[in-house]
């Protein structure tokens, strides 16, 4: 292989960046003869994100020592660098914010407050973002300070003070989000109870019972507790959790994989984010036993970038469990190895699709693959993985410790149990709420205070970005996977995300265009040109300019949303006009009926 | 270890092929035509164009007959509705936002399923030279909906072989797969960017000749569309100069080194204006050294 890597050599910064997770260069390098393997590539990322945290953005020398280090070509290198939002690829400075301006923000006033801080802070120390997981909280904010010691900062009620404040490196006291709902707490029980830094305290709430039980019912055992439960993933993709984990356990190459899927990128979704915040010791216990269940000797958590506080707490968790004997070799004395890990995205929404998830954590793009083949038959590495929802993953916890037919004592027959709603817009209590399976939408604004100021409810839009808007005459829709799939609905990552009369449709349905049209990896045609498409249609519509008559634009729309649907390699152009398409049955726009 | 024989139904019809044939080989073997865009028999399928897809029922949405692979008993329909729609709008999208003049073949399926790349509305002007290259992915210009976005931009030309038109890029992949793993295993361009600011360029848009590039010209033996093309080629079509009519090819043996590569000259007018090896050839697999592929011109002294 020729390579030519860039040769200039990095500033003193960029190398202590780069070293700090590769370790310092040997003396003498080996020689780059053959295509990487990937035990070096998949360190790539990590890098990446060091330069970006520690010097303030990837330079030209700095991917260049990067791509020299792992022997990664410095075309493919710079391919995956340009692939992240969170990466930049320009100088900028050291204290830089990220504004959300998506969907629940923009209700809360977002627009304004990214007017403000241009105007007191200046242009260049800011950039719009996609939904930060924090909607609760909305308008919410990022803010990162580059150096040796980066300090990075996500808070929600964002003002142009408190960014300029977490801009000095000035610490801005983190939010409490709220939490409710109705029957038991199984999912929330041990959040805003425990101390999330605190073994002790995990175990005193019960933790650990699981990961003890799951030892004495064997992997069988474990196996069929979790198919009796009816679990499926809280991802999305609504797949029965046995199903996946049966066919990991009995594939016969090895290694086998656990990964989970903590990249909650879906607008307006936070629940995987207050999970992990409050109960990170939960997650690690789940993964635990998911290793244990699916024959993984490795596990790793894919946790979104923009997620600082979470990968501060999950961090320090896996540290003491690990100390503790809880991970590593020999676990609780069973003889059973199980190592975890963390890994942190960079700003990219496809990243949370399965297997573009593996390409990144690879060291790739973040493109998604042909499926099939499945994750489970190869997935990270190549090898059989088991990729499950940070949700799905807790719920494991109960299953296994009070077993499936207690676990089912709540819920609908199609879909037992509990589940997380992510509740954002236009309520009086927007948080974190755990229902039984079945309660209406209704029922569920009115447990979060319903709509402030005695305004009439416009629309709801459910399941997220790639989901639908359903008006006020549908909120009696029962929320379980076999209530919403009949009316066309679907639960998605449990969003529920409220709006008002004052709220108008037209700027938000933009919203939704621009982010598919900003997510997209690229690589399909479909959905590579066809967000583009999607998003001038509806600036042609919201402004009544459409080009021949709305009938022809609608006609249009149908067709791209069809194609898309079907000829997308994944998810994302899958579902990129079904919250659009939803929105123009609701609401007419420039005389459409 | 002998391969089985794998029963489906494409068409209503009944096709028998080895297991590990592909739907594409299938229709193939019943004689039905399936469109491909990105697709090609030396090269590892990227199933990104999505024109071949096809209708498997049972499945939820459809299969790129490319690389799926055949199965037992299925059944497959190649021009229903759901087909044909799927296919027309992907010559349009194709078709509104990339200069798709040079390939015959996609004017020819354009017409078989009625494209009109056209409904998008106008197309947007061209970017400035660069402008494509710097966008940041998750950022763009709001667009207004009055003109299609299109990824027109200056052509690159920073070398005397070869340059790189990239308005007439659609992202087939087939450049990038040539230089790295399925033939030079050089890596000097990759995908960069993300969405419809994807883009195939070498490390922080690095001209050629300072980049890994060792100018065998193989990116330009795959390119499809005339993206990546001859200098000399370019510069006759440019004067309108370029005529198929007066061209001819010749076959014949590189005598640079003892390899034995098959060079296919065209030639126009006493000139050698494009050299190519035959992807079916033994020897090259349609892929060539700097010396064969561009060797010429300084043999021959001509500019
Ligand atoms: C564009 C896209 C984004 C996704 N983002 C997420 C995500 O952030 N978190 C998640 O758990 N699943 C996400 N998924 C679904 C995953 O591909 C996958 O189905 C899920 O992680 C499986 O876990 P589960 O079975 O526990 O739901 C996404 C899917 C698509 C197509
Ligand atoms: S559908 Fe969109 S995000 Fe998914 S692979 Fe295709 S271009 Fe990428
Ligand atoms: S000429 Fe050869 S080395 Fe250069 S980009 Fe094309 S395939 Fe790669
Ligand atoms: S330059 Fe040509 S070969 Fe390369 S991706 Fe574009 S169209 Fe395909
Ligand atoms: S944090 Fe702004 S919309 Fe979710
Ligand atoms: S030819 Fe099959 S996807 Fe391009």
């Amino acid at each position: 292989m020729d390579l030519r890597a860039i040769e200039t050599p990095p500033g003193e910064d960029e190398r202590a960046a780069v070293d700090s997770v590769l370790g310092p260069a040997p003396a003498h390098e080996p020689p780059l003869s053959a295509r990487v393997t990937d035990e070096r590539r998949t360190q790539l990322l990590p890098t990446l994100l060091a330069l970006q945290a520690q010097v303030g953005w990837v330079s030209e020398r700095g991917l260049g020592y990067a791509c020299r280090r792992l022997g990664v070509p410095p075309a493919e290198g710079f391919g995956v660098a340009s692939f992240y939002g969170l990466l930049s690829l320009e100088q900028r400075p050291a204290a830089f914010a990220h504004v959300c301006d998506d969907l629940a923000c923009k209700a809360a006033g977002a627009e304004r407050l990214c007017a403000e801080v241009t105007t007191r802070l200046g242009e260049k120390s800011w950039a719009r973002s996609p939904c930060l997981g924090l909607c609760e909280q909305a308008p919410a904010a990022l803010v990162t300070v580059a150096g040796q010691r980066p300090l990075e900062q996500a808070f929600g009620h964002a003002t142009t003070d408190k960014i300029a404040a977490a801009l000095s490196a000035t610490p801005v006291a983190a939010q409490t989000p709220h939490f409710g709902g109705t029957g038991p707490r199984r999912l929330l029980a041990r959040v805003g109870v425990v101390d999330p830094s605190s073994l002790d305290d995990y175990r005193a709430h019960g933790g650990y019972a699981a990961l003890r039980e799951a030892l004495v019912r064997g992997t069988e055992g474990v196996l069929q507790e979790i198919t009796l439960a009816k679990l499926v993933g809280r991802g999305g993709a609504a797949f029965p959790t046995g199903r996946k984990w049966e066919a990991v356990a009995r594939a016969p190459a090895r290694p086998h994989y656990v990964v989970c899927n903590a990249d909650e990128s879906e607008p307006g979704t936070f629940k995987d984010r207050v999970l992990i915040e409050h109960d990170p010791f939960g997650l690690v216990e789940a993964m635990t036993i998911a290793g244990f269940a699916t024959g993984a000797e490795r596990g790793v958590i894919y946790l979104r970038g923009e997620y600082p506080l979470a990968f501060a707490r999950l961090s320090h968790a896996i540290a003491v469990a690990r100390k503790h004997g809880l991970l590593g070799a020999d676990i609780m004395g069973r003889g059973f190895t199980f190592e975890l890990e963390v890994r942190r995205g960079a700003g990219a929404y496809i990243c949370g699709e399965e297997t573009a998830l593996f390409n990144s954590i690879e060291g790739y793009r973040g493109e998604p693959r042909n499926k099939p083949p499945f994750p489970v038959h190869s997935g990270l590495f190549g090898k059989p993985t088991a990729i499950n929802n940070v949700e799905t993953l807790v719920a494991v916890l109960d299953i296994v410790r009070d077993g499936a037919a207690a676990y089912g004592s709540v819920g609908t027959s199609g879909s037992p149990g509990t589940k997380l709603f992510c509740v954002s817009g236009k309520v009086e209590k927007p948080g974190v709420y755990e229902l039984p399976f079945g309660a209406r939408v209704d029922e569920l604004i009115a447990l979060a205070g319903g709509v402030p100021g005695g305004k009439k409810l416009r629309a709801v839009l459910l399941g997220g970005a790639a989901g639908h808007f359903i008006g006020p005459e549908r909120l009696h829709v029962q929320l379980s996977f076999e209530h919403t799939r009949a009316a066309g609905l679907s639960l998605g990552s449990g969003v529920v995300m409220v709006f008002d009369e004052t709220d108008e449709l037209g700027p938000l349905l933009q919203r939704i265009a621009a982010f598919f049209r900003d997510e997209s990896c690229g690589q399909c045609v479909p959905c590579r040109v066809g967000t583009v498409r999607q998003e001038e249609l509806v600036a042609r519509l919201v402004a009544q300019r459409p080009l021949g008559s709305v009938q022809t634009e609608l006609t249009l729309l149908n067709e791209l949303a069809q194609s898309m649907r079907d000829a997308s390699i994944c998810g994302l152009g899958q579902t990129a006009s079904s919250a659009i398409e939803s929105a123009l049955a609701l609401t007419p726009f420039g005389g459409a009926s | 270890m002998t391969r089985r024989t794998v029963q489906l139904t494409i068409d209503g019809k009944q096709a028998s092929v080895p297991e590990d044939a592909t739907l594409l080989d299938a229709c193939t073997s019943l004689g039905i035509e399936t469109p491909t865009l990105c697709w090609a028999e030396n090269l590892t399928p990227v199933n990104v164009c999505r024109i071949c897809v096809v209708e498997v029922e049972g499945a939820r949405v459809l299969v790129p007959s490319c690389s799926r692979k055949v199965e037992a008993g299925m059944v497959v329909h190649t021009d229903s509705p759901r087909v044909r729609t799927s296919r027309k709008l992907v010559l349009e999208l194709l078709g509104s936002s990339v200069d798709m003049s040079l390939s015959p073949i996609f004017l020819e399926y354009s017409k078989r399923y009625g494209a009109d790349p056209a409904r998008f509305g106008p197309k947007a002007p061209k970017a400035k030279a660069g402008e494509r290259d710097a966008a940041v992915p998750g950022h763009h210009h709001a667009p207004d909906g009055t003109h299609a976005a299109t990824v027109a931009q200056p052509v690159k030309r920073d070398n005397d072989l070869f340059l790189r038109d990239y308005e007439k890029c659609m992202l087939c992949m087939k450049c990038v797969q040539a230089c790295g793993t399925d033939a030079q295993n050089t890596f000097a361009i990759a995908v960069s960017g993300r969405g419809f600011e994807a883009r195939i360029s070498t490390e922080h848009d690095t001209a050629l000749p300072d980049s890994a590039c060792v100018f065998c010209g193989n990116c330009i033996g795959v390119c499809p569309t005339g993206a990546l093309m001859f200098n000399v080629e370019h510069d006759l079509r440019a004067a309108k100069k370029w005529d198929e009519s007066k061209q001819t090819v010749t076959d014949t043996v590189c005598s640079y080194c003892g390899v034995g590569c098959t060079l296919s000259l065209r030639v126009q007018d006493n000139q050698i204006v494009r050299v190519t090896s035959p992807s079916d050839n033994s020897v090259t697999a349609g892929n060539l050294c700097v010396k064969g592929r561009f060797g010429w011109g300084f043999v021959k002294g001509d500019e």
